[in-house]
């Protein structure tokens, strides 16, 4: 098709042509170099283009909605499109600057040696911001791929974050070596059985684990909200739905001295993403999930018990949901309050499908999603443009990963070769299902 | 005489393939084309731009000497070219007549149907060409031959003139298809134009006015059936000799390594399908199970490969009675199952080659060591099967649905072949495969067989069945109804079998029991 067109479209601009051409060499299907660098374009191809073009589209929506350009426009052609320009440009030179914090400053800040805290204090938060994002992106990503669409992270997240807090503020006088492993380990457990239910579910009667995992979120939902206005309620609230705070032999150490608010679970968690990257492809109980996932008839011919794989995925996808509650709670806010989650659990939808459901391509979406969002607080401060442009953002990239036939399109990307109409008259053969 | 329809210099790229490359084929009035070739030639792509499913990069069709555009099915229908697709295209729930009108109802918008009219006219087609079609039957009811007649009157209806059937006889028993031929052939004397694709060669023979081989996207060459032979045929389709009849030798049938007892099985809507079937498999033997589809054998396949759970009766795999069998039982006792739906059971598509040639092994060494992966153990089985399988696949890395329906099945085989059982169970092996791929799994199977494997072979093509097995079972309606050496039997009185002939009818008249087949459609 693409040769085609450029049979066809010999007026175009030859910067045009040049670029197309650039796009499908860096596009091609590598036939037989199989180099690093092309099989890591190829992967990472589609979700690069799809953040360019989720800020491209963010930039055009900020365009739309800025008073400043429609009254520049008014005073002339030039004058828009400056202030076009100019809105853009402050809007994600804000983000950038509160994602990774002012270059210029960094510079002068180490040079003189002051303030170095500060200057470091953004990328530290987009850091903080990217922990949870990560923990909830990895059970996202390994539900996906052992077959099953876990909409219950929310709810996970509150149980995990709950128990976890409980045991944080119950114990008294534990040493940090057992009272902070105790309270994740437990945060991993409650995570994990309010994973298991549905996956139970599922297994035994088939029900879709979509639906329950919504209906579990209400649950959990409100049943932390009864603890947290009851049983578990901090002393002098008032019925504030918020917990005692975790004793301090609980809390999850900074690395950094205050204001650096970075701590170790952020190291944690990436250790985390190793290890189920290791467990779902060098492991044949990583292979098993994946089987059971892709395609359960051959599954059940390759020896499987699907219903113990379904279960399985589904317990480990809530304890990791669990896991990132506890992190909140433990590393964070060292409370526990219904804000625990910032949406952490439906946006990591979007985060594991951007990584291709891959354990370590998960660091990097959650690293995109937590600068996003870093960035998006001084957006607003400085800009006045609200946060949710970075929801539009996210949607928008999310739309183009879940529909890369765009992608291809306007980027004139080849498609991925065609099954083989022989090969698709195989299946369907004979018609006595 | 112009002739009735004339294709020049068609040309079909796909990414990748020349799909078609400068087709020239010219059809006269009355006659019957076959287009031969293997899978992925371009014959169905060819017929796929003829009837409008495809636009052609080049080339021009001429109906009758003028030239037409085909953009859609319905461009072709006007210019009374019509399809019959190997998979019909008909509603189960509705009547015959329902269906035929289906499409042309458009034409009576605002109208009610006319069903009274519309039947009459199909009642006399049906006549005219002694299709033997009740308007007012239930599509679902009627047996495949009689649905694939109803899929010939919907053409007839919109007065197509010129037929192209697309694998006609991939769902037919031999029987049915020998009637399908009959009626091809009343459809040509009384002026009908036929074109059809297979990749059988003894329907082409046996039937066909004119022969066009095409390979690789080109007309090889073009013969008569009175100028041709099978092995050149053959020849001209693969590019290279083909041994199209397997030396065999005599079978050294060894102990049992399958038994089963009064077996009964149910399928999945809980309707018994396998009733009380006992037979026995030896070491060194090929017994083949015969059948018209749906007769049980998927469900007596899925039974014993322990996909499936029966209801009663009993197996035994190298005299251990097995209740209760699990797939990863039946391949720890020494079994390899190639299934009958090779993309659903057999392969996980998205999954690249290597992991599926290790799909039922993969949990022990060595391709798992203490539960890790031993990925270059992986690569090694992967490289080693590809080469001696000779399996087309760019890398061992390549997902495994992106190869050709040939090279898919050649992955299970490999996978299946290579492991050192005792009993082999072969569902369809060589469905929809081409020449070249069926010669060599067919020799596979025989190699397994005389090193001593017993091997349980289902498959609705009767020529393999014939060609392959040493004892032959024939299922009808989920029963056993015979069980012969396959010397002793001709081809034909399986075919009756198959058509749930029982055998003392056989014996006294051949005649009556032709009757009987074709009362039974």
């Amino acid at each position: 098709m693409s040769a085609l067109n450029n049979d066809t479209e010999q007026k175009k601009n030859e910067a045009k042509q040049a670029g197309e051409i650039f796009l499908q060499e860096l596009s091609r299907k590598p036939s037989n170099n199989n180099s690093f660098f092309s099989k890591l374009w190829s992967a990472i191809q589609i979700p690069f283009l799809a953040i360019l073009s989720g800020l491209f589209l963010g930039a055009l929506i900020i365009i739309f909605t800025s008073p400043d350009v429609y009254e520049a426009f008014g005073k002339g052609l030039g004058t828009g499109f400056k202030a076009v320009f100019s809105v853009v440009g402050n809007a994600y030179g804000a983000l950038f600057a509160g994602a990774f914090g002012s270059p210029s400053k960094i510079m002068e800040a180490l040079r003189t040696g002051e303030k170095i805290d500060r200057v470091f204090k953004p990328i530290s938060q987009s850091l903080v911001e990217t922990t949870p994002y990560l923990l909830s992106g990895l059970a996202l990503a390994l539900g996906f791929r052992a077959g099953i669409f876990n909409v219950g992270g929310e709810g996970q997240i509150y149980v995990g974050g709950t128990a976890a807090a409980f045991v944080g503020f119950a114990f008294a006088d534990l040493p940090r070596a057992i009272h902070l492993p105790l309270s994740v380990l437990v945060g991993i457990i409650a995570g994990g059985i309010w994973g298991f239910i549905p996956g139970w579910l599922k297994a035994k009667t088939g029900s879709h684990e979509v639906i329950n995992t919504i209906m579990l979120n209400y649950i959990a939902l409100r049943l932390v909200e009864f603890l947290l206005t009851g049983p578990m309620t901090k002393i002098g609230s008032g019925g504030m739905p918020i917990s005692n705070p975790v004793q301090e032999s609980a809390r999850i150490p900074l690395i950094f001295k205050k204001p650096l608010t970075l701590h170790y679970g952020f190291f944690f968690a990436l250790i985390m993403a190793v290890l189920i990257w290791f467990f779902l492809f060098k492991t044949k109980w990583g292979f098993n999930l994946q089987m059971a996932g892709a395609n359960k008839h051959a599954a059940k011919y390759a020896g499987l018990n699907i219903g113990i794989w379904t279960v399985l995925g589904m317990t480990i996808s809530g304890a990791l949901n669990g896991l990132c509650g506890a992190n909140q709670v433990l590393g964070v806010t060292y409370t526990m309050g219904l804000g625990v989650s910032a949406g952490y659990g439906f946006d990591s939808i979007a985060l594991a499908l951007l990584a291709n459901n891959n354990p370590l391509g998960c660091i990097l979406s959650a690293l995109l999603f937590g600068l996003l969002r870093t960035g998006s607080r001084n957006m607003m401060s400085n800009t006045g443009i609200p946060l949710d442009i970075v929801s539009i953002v996210q949607a928008f990239i999310l739309m183009f990963i879940a529909a890369p036939a765009i992608i291809r399109t306007v980027y004139h990307l080849r498609a991925k070769k065609v099954q083989a109409p022989t090969a698709v008259n195989v299946s369907g053969w004979g018609g006595n299902r | 005489m112009t002739p009735v329809l004339e294709l020049t210099g068609i040309t079909k790229q796909f990414p990748g393939v020349l799909a078609n490359d400068h087709i020239d084929l010219k059809l006269e009035k009355g006659e019957i084309l076959a287009l031969l070739g293997e899978n992925g030639a371009g014959k169905s792509t060819l017929m796929n731009i003829l009837y409008g499913l495809y636009q052609p990069d080049s080339g021009t069709i001429f109906v009758n000497g003028k030239q037409i555009d085909v953009h859609s099915s319905i461009d072709a229908i006007r210019a009374g070219i019509g399809m019959v697709h190997q998979h019909f295209m008909l509603i189960p729930v509705f009547t015959v007549t329902d269906n035929v009108m289906l499409g042309e109802e458009s034409l009576v918008l605002g109208d009610f149907l006319d069903r009274k009219t519309a039947a009459a006219r199909i009642r006399k087609i049906s006549e005219q060409y002694n299709l033997d079609v009740d308007p007012n039957a239930m599509v679902g009811d009627l047996p495949v031959g009689v649905q694939q007649r109803v899929e010939i009157i919907k053409l007839l209806y919109r007065d197509a003139s010129i037929l192209i059937f697309d694998e006609p006889t991939a769902v037919l028993t031999p029987q049915e298809a020998d009637e399908l031929f009959k009626i091809m052939r009343s459809l040509s004397e009384q002026g009908k134009s036929i074109i059809f694709i297979t990749h059988k060669l003894r329907e082409v023979l046996e039937y066909s006015d004119r022969i066009m081989v095409i390979r690789r996207g080109k007309v090889i060459g073009e013969t008569t059936p009175s100028d041709a032979d099978q092995e050149k045929l053959a020849e001209m389709m693969v590019g290279r000799a083909v041994n199209l009849n397997q030396d065999k030798k005599k079978a050294q049938k060894g102990e049992i390594v399958l038994q089963a007892k009064d077996l009964v099985v149910a399928d999945s809507t809980k309707k018994i399908t396998v009733h009380s079937i006992t037979f026995t498999l030896y070491s060194g033997e090929i017994l083949g199970i015969a059948g018209v589809q749906g007769n049980g054998q998927t469900e007596l396949e899925e039974a014993v490969t322990g996909m499936r759970d029966f209801e009663s009766g009993e197996i035994q795999i190298s005299g251990k009675v097995i209740r209760k069998i699990k797939p990863r039982e039946f391949v720890e006792a020494g079994g390899a199952h190639v299934p009958e739906d090779r993309q659903r059971d057999g392969l996980i598509l998205s999954f690249p080659v290597e992991d599926n040639l290790m799909l039922c092994t993969y949990y022990k060494p060595p391709f798992s060591i203490n539960g890790i992966l031993d990925r270059k153990e992986i690569r090694r089985n992967a490289q080693t099967l590809i080469s001696e399988f000779d399996v087309r696949t760019p890398s061992p890395l390549t997902d495994v649905g992106t190869l050709s329906g040939g090279n898919q099945q050649k992955v299970i085989v490999a996978r299946e072949l290579s492991r050192n059982n005792r009993l082999i169970v072969a569902s369809q092996p060589t469905r929809g495969l081409d020449v070249g791929s069926i010669e060599y799994i067919h020799g596979q199977l025989l190699k397994k067989r005389d090193e001593g494997c017993g091997i349980l072979l289902i498959s609705s093509e009767l020529d393999e069945i014939m060609e392959l097995s040493d004892r032959i079972l024939v299922m009808y309606k989920g029963e056993a109804i015979v069980t012969v050496d396959a010397d002793a039997v001709s081809k034909s009185e399986i075919g009756l079998y198959m058509a749930g002939i029982s055998q003392q009818r056989i014996p006294g008249s051949s005649e009556t029991a032709a009757e009987k087949s074709s009362m039974g459609e």
